[in-house]
This record gives structure tokens, sequence and C-alpha cells, in this order.
């Protein structure tokens, strides 16, 4: 499913938090959202998995305009991870999985058969089949993220939105959840902090700053020397990767 | 704590909610049987026949039958209902401001509830309602203070859990500042004893007239709650999530808020503030079945049904005859009960 983010615009309490933002995720597309803090990636994204409506703009799924959208149907096209730490309500693993069911349920309706064989297939999917009855609080970090993907696998989208999913992760674990990611097969608009990992996971990067797009494109041809001193203000060295040849980078602060 | 303890706390629904209806019958009816006036349990059982299905009974027992069936039956059923209503609205206003230890009266409905009680009891307001003048006056004072809360804690982004505690708290120390001048204003010594009495929560003025509405308000509102559950789950997840998976968590906030705010002004319209069992039921709901809302909310109106009938027998008898507030009580059972299962059970808490 194609999304397509046009002339977007989020004013907050008279600040502008992005504007006029325009771009495209092609259908099962990886898509990767860099930039400082504060330069409205989250906002961005906020606006794609519907937390946030736009000042002006839109966001289309395969062409329908996703705020238009029953915000059910919305959910049964796209999940989203966002970077909320969850609850102090002490769910199961299976009770976590099991809310990504409803935009398919009816409000008073009985779990049905379906829903619990989505809801297993899901955690297996993840590898996380052995954690369903532990409590989701005392789980590892990368637990606890592979449980919430399986949640939005378990919504059965076909765009999934992720905020910043590998922040306090170890590498193994950056690793496994952004591999996780690839392997839904969905399209995919992740915000990343790790310019690396970002390259090394997007078929595409779109590099925001102060709430407008600069750059978009393969990591290969947007993460250059000259633009992450312009975004990030720091000196980056490129080498390629022995075994892959994706580009790597070094960084630097800039000499005052 | 250790992370195994977790899958060992879901009991069974469908054997617990049974015995938990069970236990409600019993109680129900140990309370109307005990009591001070030393009426046998026959005599407590014939005369709750003759009043289910309109028998007779001989004239020298009108006095017993009274007792029984005017005084103890409306009073105990009304415990169950006050009782399950304070426990389904302490779910949702946990869900609500996604905090466990949130109690229904941190929105500073009952404070409010309590000014309008006490404008009656001491000052005689409303006295053209006659018998609804106090729970009338106590409801629409908790509308009131509802509208009053809604108010303050709203922005342009809508209804916040945080803004909304602070917001209650603070309005809560406003209202009892009000009630507590009322008091203290007020000359008359057995009419500061009744509103002390209210404040603390009392069920002595159950009557056949008070129990329909209250029921039917729990009801209605447990109702709503039934059909929402899935949709408690998500918001106790987070305003975020709650957006992704198409709940929006604005909207229903301010509907959850209403429910909360109305049932809590119908309960404690006919009961005054009973606190704790707000707070302490949903808990021990959640240490039995886990967190997920549709089968707290099974579980738990039952519990608090259960708990507040007992609470009322023991207030009645710990120190007849004179009756003590059953706030008092459902403090004093409340927090070593809550204390030792906290502690046994491997109950995680805010990820401590």
């Amino acid at each position: 499913m194609r999304v397509d983010v046009e002339a977007l615009s989020v004013e907050v309490a008279g600040a502008r938090l992005v504007r006029d933002l325009e771009l495209r995720v092609g259908d099962g597309e990886f898509a990767g959202v860099v930039g400082p803090n504060g330069s409205g990636k989250s906002t961005l994204l906020r606006c794609v998995y519907r937390a946030l409506r736009p000042t002006h703009g839109r966001v289309l799924l395969d062409g329908d305009d996703l705020h238009a959208l029953d915000a059910r149907e919305g959910a049964r096209r796209l999940a989203a991870l966002p970077q909320e730490s969850g609850s102090e309500f002490d769910f199961t693993v299976a009770e976590i999985v099991a809310m990504g069911r409803l935009p398919h349920q009816r409000a008073a309706a009985r779990t049905t058969r379906e829903d619990r064989e989505v809801c297993a297939s899901a955690l297996e999917r993840v590898g996380a089949a052995h954690l369903a009855d532990r409590g989701f609080l005392t789980l590892s970090g990368g637990e606890k993220q592979r449980v919430l993907i399986a949640r939005a696998l378990a919504q059965q989208p076909r765009v999934l939105v992720l905020d910043e999913p590998t922040n306090h992760l170890d590498i193994g674990q950056q690793l496994d959840v952004l591999g996780l990611v690839r392997e839904s097969g969905l399209t995919v608009l992740a915000a990343l902090h790790d310019l690396n990992l970002a390259a090394t996971h997007c078929d595409v990067l779109h590099v925001v700053a102060g709430g407008r797009l600069v750059a978009s494109g393969p990591p290969g041809e947007v993460l250059t020397p000259g633009l992450l001193a312009d975004v990030f203000g720091v000196r980056a060295h490129r080498v390629p990767h022995p075994e892959t040849g994706t580009p790597q980078l070094l960084f630097d602060r800039l000499p005052r | 704590m250790q992370p195994t303890t977790a899958p060992s706390r879901r009991l069974p629904l469908p054997p617990l909610v049974t015995g938990l209806g069970l236990a409600l019958l019993v109680s129900l009816l140990c309370c109307v049987a005990l009591g001070s006036s030393g009426i046998g349990w026959g005599d407590v059982l014939r005369y709750l026949r003759a009043g289910l299905t309109g028998g007779e009974i001989s004239a020298d027992e009108t006095s017993a039958y009274t007792i029984v069936w005017e005084l103890r039956f409306p009073r105990a059923l009304l415990a169950a209902v006050v009782g399950a209503g304070l426990s389904a609205v302490g779910v949702a206003t946990q869900a609500l401001v996604r905090n466990a230890l949130a109690d229904p009266f941190v929105l500073g409905i009952s404070s409010g509830a309590a000014v309008g009680a006490n404008a009656v009891l001491l000052f005689g307001a409303l006295g053209s309602l006659g018998v609804w003048a106090l729970s009338g006056a106590a409801f629409a004072s908790a509308l009131a203070a509802m509208v009053l809360v809604y108010a303050a804690a709203r922005t342009r982004h809508g209804l916040t859990p945080l803004r909304l505690v602070l917001t209650g708290t603070a309005m809560y120390y406003g209202f009892s500042a009000i009630t507590a001048l009322m008091v203290f204003g007020a000359d008359r010594g057995e009419a500061a004893r009744s509103a002390m009495m209210w404040l603390l929560g009392s069920l002595g003025g159950a009557s056949w007239q008070s129990v329909p509405l209250a029921a039917a308000a729990v009801a209605a509102g447990l109702g709503y709650l039934f059909r929402s559950a899935r949709g408690l789950n998500v918001l106790a997840m987070g305003d975020e999530t709650s957006s992704a998976l198409g709940v929006d968590p604005e909207r229903r906030r301010r509907v959850l808020f209403v429910v909360v705010a109305a049932v809590t002004g119908a309960v404690v319209a006919v009961s005054g503030a009973i606190g704790f069992v707000g707070l302490m039921v949903p808990h021990a709901a959640r240490m039995l079945v886990g967190a997920d809302h549709r089968r707290v909310l099974a579980v738990a109106p039952l519990m608090g049904a259960v708990l507040l009938v007992w609470v009322d027998v023991i207030s009645r008898l710990l120190l007849a005859p004179v009756e003590l507030p059953v706030g008092v009580i459902t403090s004093v059972i409340g927090v070593p009960c809550f204390v030792v299962l906290m502690r046994r059970r491997g109950y995680v808490f805010g990820g401590a």
C-alpha cells in the first residue's frame, strides 16, 4: 500500500512544527525518516498514525484521505509503534497482542477463533510465542518491542509506522527489531536516530530539518558529508561496509 | 519482583463469577438476618418470602416484618448496589486517568456532592423536595462539580489524565473547605453529626425509595463499561497507542468522564462518601484475574458488592446500638488486606 503525504503542515500553539512537507512511500518500501531532535519527525509520524490532525495537507493511503476514513478502518490499514513506553497496568503479552484485533471487532463481540489464530501467528512471527503468558511489564526492552510488533501485525495492516523503534535497545536487539520489520513485508515508515542502521535497513531515506523535508533518496545518495554538516552539524566520513558496500558513517565534531 | 509470577494470577472466570454471585446472595441474606433486634433466621426467610411474593403475615409480626422488609432488606440491597457501583467506577477512573492508584474520588466529584448534601442536612435547603432533597441535592452538586472540574481541566488539546487528577484534587480541597465551613457554622449539634456521618459514608438512610435510582444508574454505567471494555484496555496503554488502534482517546475520555461522574453522583447521593472501595476492589480484582478490563469488570462489581454488604453488617453490629460510619470500616478492613495481597502476589506495579 502506497503512502502519500501531501503539503503537510502542523501548527501547535502558534509554532509551526511541520511545514509544507511532501513525501511518498512506495508499496512495500522501507522508508526511513532521519533528522535532528525537534526537527518534526515525530510530528510527521503522529499525523500518519492519526494521533495528530494536520493543520493543512493530507495523508493518503493508496489515494484515500486517511483522516477522512473511519478510525477503525484506518487502523485496519495502518498500524503503529508509537514512542510510548506502555502503561502501568499489568497486561500479559497475549492481552497486549489481542488489542491489535480491536479495529476488527465489534464493541460487545466475543473474541473469535480467527482473532486468536491471528494473534498466535503474530507472536510466532516475531519469535515471542513463549512469552504469551508473561506480564508485559516484566519483559526486557527488546522483548517489549517484539511484542508491540506482534500487536501491530495482529492488526493485519498494510502499512507500519514506527517512531524510533530501536531506542534504548542494545545493538543485537536493534538489529533484531529492524530485521523483523523488514521481514514483515509491509510498507514501512520509520523514524530512526542511528544513521548507520538507517543506511543499512532503509530503501529510501527522508531527511527532515526544521519541519521541512530537505532531502530524499536512497541512503547512499542522501547521506553525504555536506548534508550531514548542514543538518546535524557534524563532520562525517563515509566508508563502505566491507561486505555489503552500504555506506557507513564515522563522525567528528565540526571544527569551529 | 520475580518475572515468573505472572501467569499464576489468572483465575478462570466462570467459576469465579459463579462463586462471587453465590457469595453475594448468602451475604445479602446474612445482612438481612443479622441485627440487634433478635429476629430468628426462620422468621427472616418467611418475611422475605412474604415481601417478595406478596404473602401474608399475622398482625403481631408487623414490627418485625417492617424491620426486615422495610429497613434491612433495602439497606442490604443498597449496600450491594453501592459496592458494585463504586468498584465499577473505580475501574473506569483508573483507566481514565491511566493510574492504578486512582480513586473515583480524586476527580473531586464526591466532595462536590458533599456540598449539596450538607446544604440540605445543615440548612434544610430544598425542603420542598421532601425525602428526595438529600439525594437530589447531592446528585445535582456532583454534576455541578463534574462540570467545574471538566471546564477547568480542559485545554485546547482536550482532557489529559494528569490535568484531570490535579484539577480534581484541587477541587476536592475547595469543596471540602466549603463543607467544613458549613459544618463549622452550623449551630445544630445533631445536624453537624449527621453531616459528619454523611462525609464518612453511611447506609443508614436506605429505604425502598433510594434503591431503584442508584441501581439503575449503576446498571447503566456497568452496561456502558462492559461494551467499551476493550477500549478501556487500549486507553490504558496511552493516547498514541489508542489513536493507532482506531480509538479516539479524547472522545473516549470525555464520555467515560461523564459516565463516571454520573454513576459516582448517583451512588454518593444515597450513601455518602464511602472511600477506599473504588481504589481497593479494582486492585484486588486485577490480582485475581489480571488487567484485561473485560475480566476485571466481570469480577470487581461482585467483589465490591460482597465487601460492602459485610462492611455494613459490621458497622451495625460492632458497637451496637451505635452505628459506625461505613467509610471508617472500609479503610480499617481495606488497608491491611490490600497490603497483604500486594506483598504476597507478584503484583507488578509500574514495572517495579
